[in-house]
């Protein structure tokens, strides 16, 4: 299990929990980010944001917070 | 007979409601035609549109409430959302659901119907679904939901009138709030506050309320306590340890996730998906590897910029020199005209001097608005504006802002007006505060004249150097005031809300979708800050006309009696008289009238020269133009920070503010320099 901002683009994932406060988590996961859901890396550029999809929605997320989702790598 | 019709039973209060990008503009311009009146909702700056259509014998008021993604209210969006949802009459709410995404998408329809919302759900991009050959049970989903479904495809205008006759026939329905199982544990805790709850005059369900205050939602549970049951908030709390010691899981997280995992049941039990070969890249995906590339993004936001810049101003300049050619004839003829007819000469007056080319001063300004939100708004229909925000959310975090932030300070450049107004993308209520006071810092093109007019006589040798370091202080002392007001005024502390955005499909715009928005914006502009300059330009006349016995805006009129008050004031900066004050108050109309105003107290364009540099030294010079730079933005950015931050509060502070920084800056520029020359 890896920080997702570890992800490399095109990678498959699926979220096993996410860290940190209340209001973080639960804005995460009324966009559709919670345990058990796959995502895949778009596109992280390194160093900074990264673009993820839930399938056909394209997410940006902040490096801060892409390092709070924890995920486990689907092959 | 035409008001036999307009009866009760006639009129269809319909909102709209959905998350982001889940096509609810298209489906409001499908059913409104476009026609739509744009306001701001009560006591916020988030913008309502309303639009109204008839179906049959029907009238129908349509309501576009702000893309959401449920209704826990903790942005100002969500609070709108839910407050109009539950207080206002309203027939039916259609949750409008991106096909693709659904699990999410139907999370904020699951809140509306707990809520005991009468909804109609509308599958929308149900031409996507046909394409991958994925197949609704619509039937079966509006069984278990308990709420008429419609698929509607807005883009291809399909089954929008199924989506009509559907809102008539549930118009009327009454409905029991949806219950989910959340399970034993979380069934009893429920149960428990509910008890406690007993009695309460709430327009909310209990069980919805008694659900709220286990998620801990801020607003109910202040709600509730008004309504004097502080003891079930309390009681919440305390269920809510309850189980997390007693079970080791938090209750909030966990009420999120049993509302995902019905909706996936149901998910489960009505779409069929026929295995396709998953695209992995689509075009979207393509074109962001490319803009938002490591080495390739920022140039080309960098290109897009200097486009934008280009066209606004060249193409905007030359339209506004119409315009100023043409009021300037107004108000001379006009004088001529008044004068024929023996009006009073402080009628002529007024009206050339006073209305007229203040008037004239604003609609120069037009032009340039209307293409750069021509520009805009053709940037955001695309899809960029939210990847300009992921290409810069790094280097704004450092000075404490959200990439968002970024494109405002850019428009900056050109008019602040506009820029205060395109922070309306920025949801966090906090970060959009500090963007808009730290704007009027960034050295707009009104600005510009004046620094042309002194670097052409005092620096000659070494304008461009003077231009650049004149745009450099006003970004220096923008970073300053957002680091200063982030560690000192409470509101606006706290970490930078970080960055989680939707990014939508690149789509290409229509000319219909950009002009709406263009005109819009731009109609907006002209009608309020119109008011609020019309105001400013009579009080400033007025000061300038009286005494009547004076000649207009000479030393002796009260203007000129102010302009002498202010005298000792700017001693320290270095510029002394009269003439210096008068042009600086008469800037706040619009900054380029500072050079006007030398014009016309120094008696024209031939003589202000030779006076100039009577007056001023190279370095007083210097500081009269960081004074022009920083000192009180204009009437028009005044009105516009008054209006989006809906606080006279918040246009006071920073008029204030940005004197007392501007003439700091200036004495001490002034007073430093006079050590070194």
């Amino acid at each position: 299990m890896i920080p997702l901002i570890f992800g490399k683009s095109g990678e498959e994932f699926e979220v096993a929990t996410i860290q940190g406060g209340k209001g973080f988590l639960k804005k995460l996961m009324e966009m559709g980010i919670y345990s058990g859901i796959r995502v895949r890396i778009v596109l992280n550029p390194g160093n900074g944001p990264i673009i993820i999809a839930l399938s056909d929605t394209r997410i940006a997320l902040g490096k801060g917070m892409a390092a709070k989702i924890i995920v486990r790598k689907l092959s | 007979m035409t008001n036999a019709l307009v009866t009760k039973g006639k009129i269809i209060n319909v909102a709209l409601a959905g998350n982001p990008n889940a096509g609810k503009s298209t489906i409001f311009n499908a059913l409104t035609g476009g026609r739509a009146h744009v306001g701001n909702w009560p006591g916020v700056t988030v913008e309502k549109k309303e639009g109204r259509f008839k179906y049959k014998e029907y009238e129908f008021l349509v309501t576009d409430l702000p893309g959401t993604y449920s209704l826990t209210a903790y942005s100002i969006d969500e609070r709108i959302a839910r407050d109009y949802v539950v207080k206002e009459k309203l027939n039916v709410v259609v949750s409008v659901t991106d096909s693709t995404n659904l699990e999410r998408n139907l999370y904020l329809l699951v809140s509306f119907l707990e809520l005991g919302v009468n909804s109609v759900l509308d599958l929308n991009m149900a031409d996507i679904l046909e394409q991958r050959k994925v197949r609704v049970n619509t039937k079966k989903m509006e069984e278990l939901l308990g709420t008429p479904v419609v698929m509607t495809s807005a883009t291809k205008k399909a089954g929008l009138n199924e989506l009509k006759e559907m809102i008539i026939r549930s118009k009327d329905r009454k409905i029991q709030p949806l219950r989910i199982d959340y399970g034993k544990e979380i069934e009893g805790a429920i149960k428990r506050v509910k008890e406690s709850l007993s009695g309460i005059n709430s327009p909310y369900p209990v069980r919805f309320l008694s659900i709220k205050l286990l998620e801990g939602d801020i607003e109910i549970i202040k709600e509730v306590k008004e309504l004097g049951y502080e003891r079930s908030v309390e009681v919440a709390v305390h269920e809510g340890s309850r189980l997390e010691i007693g079970f080791g899981y938090d209750l909030e997280t966990e009420i999120i996730e049993r509302r995902y995992g019905f909706i996936e049941s149901i998910i489960r039990q009505c779409v069929r998906r026929v295995p396709t070969i998953e695209e992995k890249l689509t075009v979207s995906d393509k074109i962001d590897g490319i803009v938002t590339n490591k080495w390739l993004g920022i140039p080309i936001f960098a290109f897009l910029l200097w486009a934008t810049f280009q066209l606004t101003f060249v193409v905007g300049g030359i339209f506004a020199d119409f315009i100023d050619a043409f009021f300037g004839w107004l108000a001379e003829s006009s004088a001529i005209w008044l004068t024929s007819l023996n009006a009073p000469g402080w009628l002529s007056s007024l009206v050339g001097d006073g209305i007229i080319s203040g008037v004239g001063a604003v609609f120069v300004f037009l032009p340039s608005i209307i293409i750069l939100f021509a520009f805009l708004s053709f940037l955001e229909d695309v899809g960029y504006m939210s990847r300009a925000a992921f290409i810069m959310d790094k280097a704004m975090y450092a000075i404490g802002l959200p990439g968002k932030s970024f494109i405002p300070m850019i428009l900056g450049f050109g008019c602040n007006v506009p820029a205060i107004m395109s922070t309306r993308t920025i949801s966090s209520e906090k970060d959009r505060l500090l963007t808009i006071l730290i704007n009027p810092f960034i050295s707009c093109s009104a600005r510009l004249p004046v620094y042309v007019m002194f670097t052409g006589i005092f620096f000659k040798t070494n304008q461009g150097i003077v231009l650049f370091s004149l745009y450099t202080l006003g970004i220096a002392v923008a970073v300053f005031s957002a680091k200063l007001f982030k560690s000192t005024i409470p509101k606006l502390k706290g970490p930078v809300s970080p960055l989680v955005m939707e990014l939508p499909p690149y789509r290409i715009p229509t000319l219909k979708g950009v002009s709406i928005h263009t005109w819009e914006r731009g109609r907006e502009f002209l009608k309020k800050a119109g008011t609020i300059i019309f105001a400013g330009v009579i009080l400033i006349w007025v000061l300038a006309s009286f005494p009547m016995s004076s000649e207009y805006a000479s030393e002796t009129t009260l203007i000129g009696l102010i302009g002498k008050f202010f005298v000792p004031l700017f001693r320290p900066a270095g510029f002394p008289f009269w003439q210096a004050a008068v042009a600086l108050l008469f800037g706040i109309i619009a900054k380029e009238i500072v050079v006007g105003t030398f014009g016309t107290l120094f008696g024209g364009e031939g003589a202000l020269s030779a006076s100039l540099l009577k007056y001023f030294t190279p370095l007083s010079a210097y500081s009269f133009m960081v004074m022009s730079l920083l000192y009180i933005p204009c009437i028009a950015a005044i009105g516009v920070i008054y209006r989006e931050t809906n606080s006279w509060k918040w246009a006071t502070f920073i008029t204030v503010y940005s004197l007392v920084i501007g003439w700091v800056m200036a004495t001490a520029v002034y007073q430093l320099g006079s050590l070194f020359i």
